[in-house]
């Protein structure tokens, strides 16, 4: 079984969910897995060989344009005769998958929290509806297609790290696979996005108006951690909308989830429930979140959050 | 300017899930079926282009008789005309988007505008698969644009920030809540809607390209220490994230 991942720029390395798809792709024992790589730097992609992958074709690209990189990406894999594609359920591996799929006639499985091999298919896990059902999917097809939820998988090295060899893809492009365009990108100054923190301290309507949420911005800076919302505190102009965690929001799956005077709606659940730890600060002993979480205390968070913020930044030196 | 707006029905969020007799979808008695709503974003949208430029709306779904409901919504809206694409009912996201392409051919659209998800499977897959059927280009979950002539510049959200993305009509975008305010259909025009004719057309069926295995209801494995207010307790949970999470 060959193996293609998606493999995204990111500064001077590679996105960490890049590093998950392969090591994901070594899980399935995959006998070759291939990096590609659509734009940035390639010499940025040297990380891949400590997480096992050494072969690395690169599309060199000056602009960015989703169409141009699943073209690209569909070429190559085909090139190589490639019997599944992996990449990342984010911004971009969202609007690249599924046009790969079709261009490839493959079976496409989107964010996948699991995947397994079964009697030798790759089967995906995935949760529907909100995060009340989980499916169990495989591909029909020859080749198939899976987006991987970040954060998710854990992006393990290998026990031989590997020397990288990056070569270059020349895919043929047509004027129909450049007709949408990045031109710009504006970057949240100075704030970590709920979608790339470790951690994320949450904030609904317990806090009773967006003067307090300084309670679980202190919180934040003692864990290193990004701010989050519910839709009620959003929809309330109390936050900004890129913090709404939920279904309407950002799907997030950080190591730990803080959730503060949130009650735990199933909307908000399906964009977080997949967190690695959850821990809830809550009034209300028979809110749903307690539910799904590993650590409650059932308090005011006015009297939990400053006490709870003193204690762990003598832990975390913050 | 000709838009196609397309819409999907799905269980109420509130609803309970429970697994049907297949034991690989869900058990539809009892659930309530809305339209789904980011599909109210992508009629909104295609409604107020219509206001600006002219043109019309043709709200489509692909489904059975009992989609009509949400056709009627669209039409109540204020949509022109409604396509009810039937469907063998096991179609995969693959197969739903060929059926709107095919039929996207036949009319060839300036814009179709869907909403960024369906809240039941959640494949955020449309937009781009019914983009390559039909070679154009496409944009994901929109937050805000604009469009001058045939060109259009949307703002989408990306991890830690926006893409500013620059395209040309035609072109298929999925809308994303926030880029307008739904209007609330009012009475006389649901009355109205009841009776506004719904087009059937016969869906192109192709094989399936996914299968679903099974389906099952997601056992917690949390580990459910709750604690109390107190400073011993609060001190406790620092120990426990620390020491046995060791999240911190
Ligand atoms: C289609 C749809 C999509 C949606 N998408 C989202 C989404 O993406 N994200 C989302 O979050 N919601 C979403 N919602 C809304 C969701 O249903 C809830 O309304 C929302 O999550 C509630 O926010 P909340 O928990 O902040 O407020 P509430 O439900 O009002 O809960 C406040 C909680 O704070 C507790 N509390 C009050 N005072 C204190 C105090 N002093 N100390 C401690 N605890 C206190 C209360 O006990 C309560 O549990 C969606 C709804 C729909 C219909």
């Amino acid at each position: 079984m060959k193996i293609i991942v998606l493999l995204e720029p990111s500064g001077n390395s590679i996105k960490r969910s890049s590093l998950e798809s392969i090591t994901a792709a070594r899980a399935l024992g995959a006998t070759s897995i291939h990096g590609f790589m659509y734009g940035g730097d390639a010499n940025s992609a040297q990380i891949a060989g400590e997480y096992g992958l050494s072969d690395i074709a690169h599309t060199p690209a000056t602009e960015y344009s989703s169409t141009a990189a699943a073209t690209s990406l569909a070429q190559f894999a085909k090139s190589e005769s490639a019997s599944a594609i992996i990449v990342a359920a984010n911004a971009a591996g969202k609007e690249i998958a599924p046009r790969v799929a079709v261009k490839l006639e493959a079976g496409y499985i989107p964010d996948c929290v699991g995947l397994a091999l079964v009697n030798g298919l790759i089967q995906g896990t995935r949760p529907v509806y909100a995060g009340k059902a989980r499916i169990a999917v495989s591909a029909t097809t020859a080749m198939s297609v899976y987006a991987l939820r970040p954060n998710v998988f854990t992006a393990r090295k290998a026990e031989n790290a590997t020397s990288v060899n990056v070569r270059t893809f020349t895919p043929q492009l047509s004027e129909s696979d450049t007709r949408v365009k990045v031109t710009n990108v504006i970057r949240n100054e100075g704030k970590l996005d709920v979608l790339e923190a470790d951690i994320i301290v949450s904030g609904g309507r317990g806090l009773k108006g967006p003067e307090n949420f300084h309670l679980v911005e202190n919180l934040a800076d003692k864990l290193s951690a990004a701010v989050g919302a519910s839709r009620a505190v959003v929809d309330a102009g109390w936050r900004p909308h890129g913090e709404q965690v939920g279904q309407t929001g950002k799907t997030v799956s950080p190591n730990m989830y803080v959730a503060c005077g949130i009650s735990g709606a199933v909307q908000h659940l399906a964009g977080m429930s997949s967190s690695k730890v959850i821990v809830a600060i809550n009034k209300d002993k028979e809110a749903p979140i307690f539910k799904v979480a590993d650590y409650g205390i059932v308090g005011d968070v006015f009297d939990v959050l400053p006490v709870l913020s003193q204690k762990i930044g003598a832990v975390t030196g913050k | 300017m000709n838009i196609i707006v397309c819409v999907s029905q799905v269980p109420d969020t509130t609803t309970k899930i429970a697994v049907g007799a297949d034991g690989k979808t869900i058990e539809k008695n009892g659930v309530k079926f809305i339209l789904n709503p980011y599909d109210e974003y992508a009629i909104e949208e295609g409604l107020q282009l219509r206001e600006k430029f002219g043109g019309t709306v043709t709200a489509l779904t692909v489904g059975n008789d009992s989609s009509k409901d949400i056709l009627r919504t669209a039409l109540a809206m204020g949509a022109d005309k409604a396509v009810l694409i039937s469907d063998s009912g096991n179609s995969d996201t693959f197969g739903i988007a060929h059926s709107i392409a095919e039929y996207a051919k036949t009319v060839v659209p300036d814009l179709i505008i869907l909403g960024r998800q369906s809240i039941d499977y959640d494949s955020f897959a449309m937009a781009s698969m019914v983009g390559e059927l039909l070679s154009l280009p496409s944009i994901s979950m929109v937050s805000s644009w604009t469009i001058n002539g045939s060109s259009i510049t949307a703002e989408r959200d990306i991890e830690g920030g926006k893409e500013v993305i620059e395209a040309s009509l035609p072109c298929v975008i999925s809308a994303q809540k926030g880029l307008n305010n739904p209007r609330y259909p009012k009475l006389p025009d649901i009355m109205k809607a009841k009776s506004k004719p719904i087009d059937a057309v016969t869906g192109a069926s192709v094989p399936a390209r996914v299968t679903t295995v099974s389906m099952e209801l997601p056992q917690t494995q949390r580990r459910g220490i709750i604690l109390n207010d107190s400073e011993h307790d609060i001190t406790e949970l620092v120990r426990l994230l620390h020491e046995d999470a060791k999240v911190i």
